[in-house]
């Protein structure tokens, strides 16, 4: 029945190809003149810290021609490309999807291509290496560390009576007091949250906070019905409940005006939360003048803790040049590299008149280069509070190894945690389903 | 002698004028129909070759309770929309047909948000749709009502997808305008004459004479309500953060499938999964077929 798989192949590819999604693999009749070609996908050219670094490899490489297909990384667009044969050299996604595709082998290891190159690796930050790594392998060179951190506004603390410095995720029961008498709802109607905890989003946060890791250091184990995960659950979810309930809270927050200079600290929409560090950015460069505090997101023993977001470059299997691609990686991520981007980021903004708050580019001899030589202080209290908070989380970072169920996990557990605050389920019951449904992907993918 | 040369000959040429169709079906409908039906019996990654694992997919589905939400969701949200739908673009097109002047310009109008990129209406809903600062609630608040949250409340989902469904119905009204200008004016004047009221005229001229365009749009509106996805996935699955707070009312069957294709990486239960709304689909549209035949009303039949 399926004697001819490579021919399934190709239809499913020709059918996604003229879903529009495929077209941009490598056609290995481009190479003109002699000249290899390198394709990437996923990447983007937005501002100096890509186009900067690019520039670097194209001045090293000239007799290289880069292919960039801008767009962020698809799923659909990838397999299509590898379904069809034609690949590209490189791609460019979130850590946390590398590794269902490390465990199905549809990117290549790079021990071998980093240690040619005598790439040290120990320079890069140690949580982002566990992210690309997978069976002991490394799989991908990682990129940009966010970390998160807490957010609070200081003009709606000091009128509720509390001091900025006074609110902490340590005491759980503190948080919930002050969560309760800094939020505001008359009336079945939230006008202020006191306390976003970011769930189901940062669930794997809480749980850390609470002293335990979603995923295990061999990547296939999980603990969502760990009674701590499940504590966390609660403690988040009863937060939510307390401050008008989750479909009121969601549509008042899903109203903020996020990204612009109404934002909710602005508006006194909001009281505190924990984000991503480069929101620091967004609040300065909209509103300058806002008058908030940063601070670390702790455990409950006061210990700073964060997960960082960030990217990874890796190689697909079958990729026509596997070399240049691996040239290519080594070189974007070098420190030298960054900090010629960082320097054309800064140039570029102070052009505009615009504040530069550094780079957190996963590698550590980078970030302090750029912090001392890049980054001058002064710009906007801001983001110089937020410089010195987020600097001080890099070395802080929790991660697991790349999973090869990454998405499917995330998928189960924030849904576990949506039946919870829509009042489906209990913590309890919502986890237990949880933990089942990702033995059963964990099992799937690993087979 | 020659005759059967020359039919030869015109059958040759027949099916040399049908190729173009024949080759586009061929290739993009019946390969790819075939290549997900074997699939469907296998466990594909896409990445690794597919390996044969029997009727052990189907197997699965039956079992899986998503498929379940995902089916009870579709059907609620067709079973809402395609009425609405209709009864909305039926009245606009009458509206529009009494118009004189300026008809030209109305049915441009009307089309106009057909032509709306779905995920640029997705978003624009998001909007409009906020519980707590969309235009929707606000207007109710005016007449003193206190609007659902449209987005955040599994309750309340669906009937705002349905909402948003009907910004289109534009398509469906300029089929129906069409029909009714091809109603012939002197059975009306019949009618008058023998007393018939407005209503009379539009239940026993109006309605049989355009029941043609009525149940075409009844079978298109219905297949593609069946295969919702863009809109719902824009709104409540786009983002990591969109995705992260949707539960599970906005998983219709089309996304659950896309889903387990690209995400988990499963594309021999998803061609399964496609199979199961084909099915669904074709038992849906042979009903409608069979109830039509006593409802519809065809000119030239005898």
């Amino acid at each position: 029945m399926i004697a001819r798989p490579r021919i399934l192949a190709m239809l499913i590819a020709l059918v996604l190809a003229l879903a529009g999604c495929g077209g941009v693999g490598n056609d290995p009749s481009g190479d003109a003149g002699g000249k290899a070609s390198l394709t990437t996908m996923g990447f983007g050219l937005p501002d100096e810290h890509a186009t900067a670094r690019v520039d670097v490899y194209r001045k090293a490489h000239p007799d290289v021609d880069i292919r960039i297909n801008e767009g962020n990384f698809d799923e659909q667009q990838f397999l299509s490309a590898l379904a069809s044969g034609s690949p590209p050299d490189l791609i460019y996604l979130d850590r946390n999807k590398l590794g269902s595709f490390a465990a199905r082998a549809a990117v290549q290891p790079i021990d071998d291509c980093v240690k040619r190159r005598n790439v040290d690796m120990s320079q890069f930050r140690q949580g982002t290496v566990e992210q690309v790594t997978f069976d002991g392998k490394l799989y991908g060179l990682p990129e940009f560390a966010q970390v998160r951190l807490l957010i609070m506004s200081n003009t709606v603390l000091r009128e509720a009576g509390l001091a900025p410095d006074q609110l902490s995720t340590s005491d759980w029961s503190a948080l919930a007091d002050a969560a309760k008498r800094l939020a505001k709802v008359t009336g079945g109607r939230v006008e202020r949250i006191g306390f976003d905890p970011k769930v189901p989003e940062f669930l794997p946060l809480w749980a850390k906070a609470n002293g335990v890791d979603l995923v295990g250091d061999d990547g296939k184990t999980v603990r969502l019905n760990d009674p701590k995960t499940v504590e966390a659950v609660r403690f988040t979810t009863d937060l939510v409940a307390e401050q008008g309930g989750w479909s009121q809270f969601k549509a008042f927050k899903d109203g903020f005006d996020m990204l612009g200079a109404r934002n909710q600290y602005v508006t006194g929409q909001l009281a505190a939360m924990p984000i991503e560090s480069w929101y620091i950015n967004t609040l300065a460069a909209n509103s300058p003048d806002v008058d908030v505090t940063v601070l670390p997101f702790t455990d409950r023993s006061g210990t700073p803790v964060t997960t960082a977001g960030g990217q990874a470059w890796a190689i697909p299997k079958g990729a026509p040049h596997p070399e240049q691609a691996c040239d290519f990686m080594v070189t974007m991520t070098a420190t030298d590299t960054w900090v010629t981007a960082a320097k054309a980021r800064r140039d570029a903004l102070a052009k505009q008149n615009k504040p530069y708050s550094g780079t957190y580019t996963a590698n550590r001899a980078a970030d302090e280069k750029i912090f001392a030589e890049v980054y001058d202080g002064q710009s906007n209290k801001i983001i110089d509070a937020g410089v010195r908070v987020a600097l001080s989380l890099q070395d802080k970072v929790f991660a697991w190894p790349a999973n090869p169920a990454g998405a499917e996990l995330l998928k189960v557990w924030e849904s576990a945690v949506n039946r919870v605050l829509l009042g489906q389920q209990s913590p309890e019951q919502a986890m237990q389903q949880a933990q089942q449904e990702a033995d059963t992907a964990i099992q799937r993918a690993g087979r | 002698m020659a005759r059967t040369t020359l039919r030869r000959t015109e059958t040759r040429w027949g099916y040399f004028f049908l190729s173009p169709w024949i080759v586009g079906m061929v290739l993009f409908t019946a390969g790819p129909m075939v290549a997900s039906l074997l699939l469907s019996f296998t466990e594909y990654d896409l990445i690794n070759e597919p390996k044969a694992v029997g009727t052990a997919n189907y197997a699965e589905l039956l079992e899986d309770p998503k498929v379940g939400t995902a089916v009870w969701n579709t059907l609620f949200y067709t079973a809402l929309h395609v009425p609405l739908q209709i009864a909305l673009a039926l009245a606009l097109a009458m509206l529009l047909h009494r118009v004189g002047r300026g008809v030209s310009f109305f049915r441009t109008v009307l089309y106009l948000p057909v032509m709306t990129p779905p995920v640029a209406m997705a978003a624009m809903f998001l909007l409009l749709l906020n519980g707590s600062t969309g235009v929707i609630n606000e207007a109710l608040r005016f007449f003193g009502i206190d609007g659902p949250n449209w987005t955040t409340d599994p309750a309340w989902i669906k009937p705002g997808i349905v909402i948003m469904g009907l910004w289109t119905a534009g398509s469906t009204a300029i089929i129906y305008l069409a029909a009714l200008s091809g109603v012939p004016e002197d059975l009306y004047e019949a009618a008058r004459l023998d007393g018939a009221g407005a209503w009379q005229q539009f239940r026993h001229i109006t309605l049989p004479m355009i029941s043609g365009a009525i149940y075409f749009t009844v079978i298109v509106n219905t297949i593609s309500s069946l295969q919702m996805f863009t809109e719902a996935f824009s709104m409540f699955f786009g983002s990591n953060i969109a995705e992260s707070s949707e539960g599970d009312a906005a998983l219709f069957y089309v996304i659950y499938l896309f889903q387990q294709a690209f995400r988990s990486l499963r594309m021999g239960y998803a061609s399964a999964l496609a199979w199961l709304l084909f099915l669904i689909i074709v038992v849906i549209t042979v009903i409608q077929v069979r109830v039509s035949r006593r409802l519809v009303y065809y000119e030239g039949e005898r």
